[in-house]
């Protein structure tokens, strides 16, 4: 044996691991909120949005960084509208009291 | 900040991500998961904001701000009904910033820390980034068209499945050649953009091919296996760009995803490779045809209260009918009308009832229904035994107990089960069959009553005969 280990191989065991946590995570979800987990992961896919800045912020201004500008501008709106429309969401489970609401229609 | 702290805040980001989608366990922890989720992408942005603050931050923020109202914007706007469509669109936009972001790291991949020619590793993730990407994006695009019934004005969105000859063949070949062009780029040395620019066209329309024979009934997969697809790609980009947060937050996302299509696939009997196939949705209505005419009952909303509050335990099986009428505010009026009468409501929801998994759940919420009268299909299928009234609002295949028959269609498929209760009360519009194409005894049946009509209007009849 020798050498040092491979970021990508690094990047496997990574990618294997949260594969499992994701299993186990998602299926504990109750399925009356399969909606908001919907719009909640794909605000959290939108993370890609590092790569966005990464690629935005480099010296040149050339196609790369007119790139991840754009791209910056399309992950921020999944970023705040997808974690807005969960919480709206789950805003209406929450609990009423059964008299007496705040607001009675 | 240094490379190991950044790292570090990306790990933590990663564990608030992991916790978000923890408390979606119950709907009283919720909203803090959210608010968790939230704390985590904040530090992850501003994490690498901290990275590039020598660059052209400028740009960036204007991009940022620019985005984060559209997407407020259409967050406050959207109605319940229309979150199908919403999440579609999302998964879109995840798709595309993954192909945009794939297109700068091959211009210039020091940018992200990758040495500059692109090592081998790095180009066959990125390759999978981007394909995927690309295939999501086009795909959502499709979907949300399917979604948004703008099949009218463009044949590319009929919700009917859009099938051809030799499509299976064509979507091969096509994949086959992606992958080919994906090699070539693999192997190169240089930055390849011929290669990786027909590899990318190539996945945008395979996006299309592939979306296109899926019909409306099956929408509820789709949007779960897109929303799998989008995570995959955030995933790969992260590969190709050495980020665990992105990896670990996209694999996340990838198994959600493929968990909801494989509920929504268990919940309709069909098997995944049979849907992505397509085809399924097509016109089958020529075995109804056949069968000879039966009568049904039919009664006015009149009868239907003066039936339910005579009952001492009504359930309520709201199905796509509902969330097409809107009739959700009418249906938890009724239900408040009838509990007033000393009357028993539970709501039963099937997993594919509404148009996205737990849809109906949200329609109900949002509707001030309290989440304790509502359950899923195995917590009150043995209850139906034992309850007076069951009203059917605008649902058929799901309740439709040629489910338990051999040799039917949809034999096998896990159906509410409504055809025990002691009086059923089924509303829709019409006669017509659901999306299986397939007739329902269940509505010829001595126990059953019809009321025909658009649902709400009826519900709000009904309301109005209870006073």
């Amino acid at each position: 044996m020798s050498g040092t280990v491979d970021p990508t191989v690094i990047n496997l065991i990574v990618f294997v691991l949260a594969i499992f946590v994701g299993y186990h995570v998602i299926w504990n979800v109750t399925p009356a909120l399969h909606t908001p987990l919907m719009s909640l992961t794909n605000a959290i896919s939108s993370v890609i949005i590092v790569g966005a800045i990464l690629a935005a912020g480099a010296s040149a201004l050339d196609l790369g960084s007119t790139m991840g500008v754009i791209a910056v501008a399309l992950a921020s709106v999944n970023v705040a509208g997808g974690f807005l429309v969960t919480q709206r969401m789950l805003q209406m489970f929450k609990k009423k009291q059964p008299k007496g609401e705040k607001r009675e229609a | 900040m240094t490379a190991n702290q950044i790292a570090l805040a990306y790990l933590v980001a990663s564990v608030f991500f992991i916790l978000a989608l923890k408390g979606l366990s119950s709907p009283e922890s919720a909203r803090r998961g959210n608010l968790l989720g939230m704390i985590g992408m904040a530090l992850a942005v501003l994490t690498t904001i901290s990275i590039i603050l020598s660059g052209r931050i400028e740009f960036i923020l204007l991009a940022m701000v620019i985005g984060a109202s559209i997407g407020t914007f259409v967050a406050r706007r959207v109605q319940m009904t229309q979150m199908p469509e919403l999440v579609a669109a999302m998964h879109s936009l995840v798709g595309m910033a993954a192909v945009l972001i794939a297109i700068a790291a091959v211009n210039n991949p020091a940018a992200f820390g990758v040495p500059d020619p692109m090592p081998t590793g790095n180009r066959l993730e990125l390759f999978i980034g981007t394909f995927v990407g690309a295939i999501t994006f086009s795909g959502s695009v499709i979907a949300f068209g399917k979604l948004a019934g703008l099949g009218k004005h463009f044949r590319l969105f009929s919700s009917a499945p859009v099938v051809f000859k030799g499509q299976h063949l064509l979507n091969l070949v096509l994949a086959l050649v992606m992958i080919g062009f994906g090699v070539a780029f693999f192997l190169a040395t240089d930055k390849a953009w011929t290669p990786f620019g027909i590899m990318t066209a190539i996945a945008f329309v395979l996006g299309v091919l592939i979306i296109i024979p899926i019909g409306g009934a099956d929408m509820p997969v789709v949007i779960s296996m897109l929303n799998s697809y989008s995570g995959w790609a955030a995933a790969g980009i992260g590969f190709s760009l050495n980020n665990s947060m992105l990896i670990i937050a996209g694999s996340l996302v990838g198994s959600s995803g493929a968990i909801l299509s494989y509920i929504m696939c268990k919940a309709m009997n069909r098997a995944f490779i049979s849907v992505i196939l397509g085809g399924f949705g097509a016109a089958e209505g020529a075995a109804v045809a056949g069968a000879e005419r039966k009568t049904v009952r039919s009664g006015s909303a009149d009868d239907a209260a003066f039936l339910m509050s005579n009952a001492e335990s009504v359930i309520i099986v709201p199905g796509y009918g509902l969330a097409v009428a809107r009739a959700q505010h009418a249906v938890k009026e009724m239900a408040q009308k009838l509990a007033g009468k000393g009357v028993t409501v539970r709501y039963a929801i099937h997993p594919v009832a509404g148009r996205m998994p737990g849809h109906m759940n949200v329609l109900l919420a949002e509707a001030e229904v309290p989440y304790d009268q509502v359950f899923e299909m195995e917590d009150i299928n043995s209850e139906f035994g034992t309850t007076d009234v069951a009203l059917v609002l605008g649902a058929n295949d799901v309740v439709n107990p040629l489910a338990y028959e051999k040799g039917s269609a949809i034999y096998g498929m896990p159906i509410l089960d409504v055809v025990k209760a002691r009086t059923v009360l089924v509303n829709k519009r019409s006669m017509a069959s659901g999306y299986a194409g397939l007739d329902n005894p269940l509505f010829y049946m001595d126990k059953t009553m019809m009321v025909f009509g658009d649902a709400k209007k009826t519900v709000e009849d009904i309301v109005k005969a209870l006073d």
